[in-house]
């Protein structure tokens, strides 16, 4: 019987704390309504203004974008915003997945991802960008994001890219390309080690060699290609796009 | 040479000041123009704004060009402001104001033999009128700061709630019953807030995810059909949210929700490939029989790349890469990695032995 009765306080504890949390999630739902009311239009179009959300956001713990259930999403509309620049970043990867092998800088992206908007679009900045591919990772398709040389190439594609990769493509960022030379001068490494993992960039596509190069072949990223930046999407590329 | 600069309208004169050199500065009176039109952007093309002048009086003030062939100029918006300028210069001309109100200011020539160098003084009653604007924004910016902060407080303390809630569940384990346990997950995906306890995907396992599990069942049937049977998550994500268009899901709702397929026993199931690839099959559909297939299709050809098995069986290049992956698992294939890149040939030592 005691034992009973522990169990049954138990219950109530919880109940009590739950009850409590409901009531306050709807007076803060009220708060997010007036807010909303007030400032959405300054969320939708001032992508500063975006940054500082979310960076206060992520210090409370909170994530806005994790579901669009969440109060944020539904009464900011900051989520559809995300998802649905989600959906058009998945879209530009896939076309120009076999010019660049599934590498793409952020500024290609962007552009490319803007022309697909049209010109009466939201503006979308790059930290917009940077947030969308992040929720995009959990989907399992091998997103990533790779610092190089102050801005980011976009991986899409699920190929392993270790430290090694990582080191070469900053080095090949300056010029474009690399050179097994430049490799060895630079990082110290062993003509094995740089040849191993320009090998591995070669296979999967994101990088091209060229073997007419006077001295030492030349390791080319078409990611980096800033001459192919602007091209158009061709229709064979976009049919590649939605499946 | 006027290559980089900002373009300012009065209601006299269209003034165009150079970004670097601010002593660079050229106007032309509205009363100058017979009209404008657009031109839309296009590849490698900014949008324009074409005034066409009327010809140019005698006793014109010395410019940039003594003459001009053109009796028009083009303004390029290499940038933004296109549309709103136009809208603002339309109005200009069509109201005509510069015939009301006489110039405030006069402005001052430099008769240097150099091209036109105007240091024109109606300048600075623009350049304070822009920056009262700029106050006024940063007004409206700090206020929205300030109402941001204090939400943020306030969902902080929802925050420190939902702490202290988990820990309690934590303590009573069993005591709390599994309709308390979906209540709270509920309340976490509400704030978006990562479940505290478990510290899984956020709110998994609630009601909203189960019904959206149903949902997908039955929007994925026909293009999982469509599709030989198999889609990966990247694919299901576009088509579901194209489709949606509003209230759109995010990555890990659907994930979370594809992860309750195979308990509420439903017809499509999740999987997930060695390399992390993930996707959606249909109950029916059995990868390791199309396996058996791929084998068929690679044996006639000799050999073949993800790439090349990709366009002859009509599979995204991602799935049919992951097919021949695990037919290389399974001891059917066998692999040629080279730089041309990866090649996969019928595994002759298993049917040779």
């Amino acid at each position: 019987l005691p034992q009973a009765k522990y169990k049954e306080r138990g219950t109530v504890l919880a109940e009590d704390q739950l009850a409590q949390m409901s009531k306050q999630l709807d007076m803060f739902k009220t708060n997010l309504e007036e807010f909303a009311s007030k400032h959405k239009q300054e969320i939708r179009k001032n992508p500063q203004f975006r940054v500082q959300f979310q960076d206060m956001c992520a210090t409370i713990g909170v994530d806005p974008l994790a579901s669009g259930k969440g109060f944020w999403s539904e009464m900011l509309g900051v989520g559809d915003f995300y998802y649905e620049l989600g959906v058009q970043i998945i879209e530009v990867c896939l076309a120009l997945k076999h010019r660049n092998g599934g590498l793409i800088t952020l500024e290609e992206l962007h552009q490319q991802v803007l022309k697909g908007r049209g010109k009466f679009a939201q503006d979308v900045s790059q930290d917009d960008l940077l947030r969308a591919i992040k929720k995009l990772k959990v989907l399992g398709n091998g997103f990533g994001i790779i610092p190089v040389g102050g801005t980011y190439l976009i991986q899409s594609v699920p190929a392993e890219l270790n430290m090694d990769h990582t080191v070469i493509l900053q080095l090949a960022e300056k010029k474009g390309y690399v050179t097994v030379g430049e490799i060895k001068s630079s990082l110290k490494w062993e003509t094995e080690r740089a040849k191993q993992v320009l090998e591995h960039l070669l296979k999967e596509g994101m990088a091209w060699l060229d073997t007419q190069a006077a001295g030492d072949p030349q390791y080319w990223l078409p990611a980096l290609f800033t001459e192919l930046y602007s091209q158009e999407i061709t229709p064979e590329e976009a049919n590649e796009a939605i499946p | 040479r006027f290559d980089s600069g900002v373009l300012l309208l009065s209601t006299h004169r269209l003034i165009w000041r150079d970004q670097k050199n601010h002593e660079c500065c050229i106007a032309i009176p509205l009363s100058q123009i017979v009209f404008i039109e657009e031109q839309a952007a296009g590849i490698g093309k900014s949008a324009k704004i074409v005034v066409h002048l009327h010809p140019a009086s005698s006793n014109k003030e010395p410019g940039p060009f003594q003459s001009s062939k053109y009796s028009y100029i083009k303004l390029s918006f290499k940038e933004h402001g296109q549309i709103e300028f136009y809208r603002r210069l339309s109005e200009e001309i069509t109201q005509r104001r510069w015939e009301n109100l006489p110039a405030a200011q006069t402005m001052q020539v430099n008769k240097s033999p150099q091209a036109g160098r105007i240091r024109a003084v109606g300048i600075v009653g623009i350049e304070r009128k822009l920056e009262e604007k700029r106050k006024e924004t940063d007004k409206n910016i700090s206020e929205a700061f300030e109402d941001l902060s204090k939400l943020m407080d306030k969902a902080k303390e929802m925050v420190e709630l939902s702490k202290s809630i988990a820990n309690k569940i934590k303590e009573k384990q069993g005591d709390i019953t599994e309709d308390e346990t979906v209540r709270f997950k509920s309340y976490l995906l509400s704030m978006g807030i990562a479940n505290p306890v478990t510290r899984e995907t956020y709110g998994s396992g609630t009601h909203y995810h189960m019904q959206l599990a149903k949902q997908l069942a039955g929007i994925l049937q026909a293009p999982l059909e469509e599709r030989g049977g198999i889609m990966s998550l990247t694919e299901v994500y576009c088509l579901v949210n194209r489709a949606r268009g509003l209230e759109l899901l995010s990555p890990e709702d659907l994930v979370n929700a594809c992860k309750m397929l195979e308990s509420l026993k439903l017809p499509l199931r999740l999987r997930v490939f060695d390399s992390g690839v993930m996707v959606i099959e249909l109950q029916s559909h059995n990868e390791e029989e199309m396996v058996a297939s791929a084998l068929e299709t690679v044996s006639e050809k000799g050999s073949l790349t993800a790439d090349e098995f990709a366009k002859l069986v009509g599979m995204s290049v991602l799935l049919a890469k992951e097919r021949l992956l695990l037919a290389e698992k399974m001891g059917h294939l066998c692999r040629d990695d080279s730089v041309e890149g990866l090649r996969f040939y019928p595994n002759l030592f298993m049917t040779q032995s």
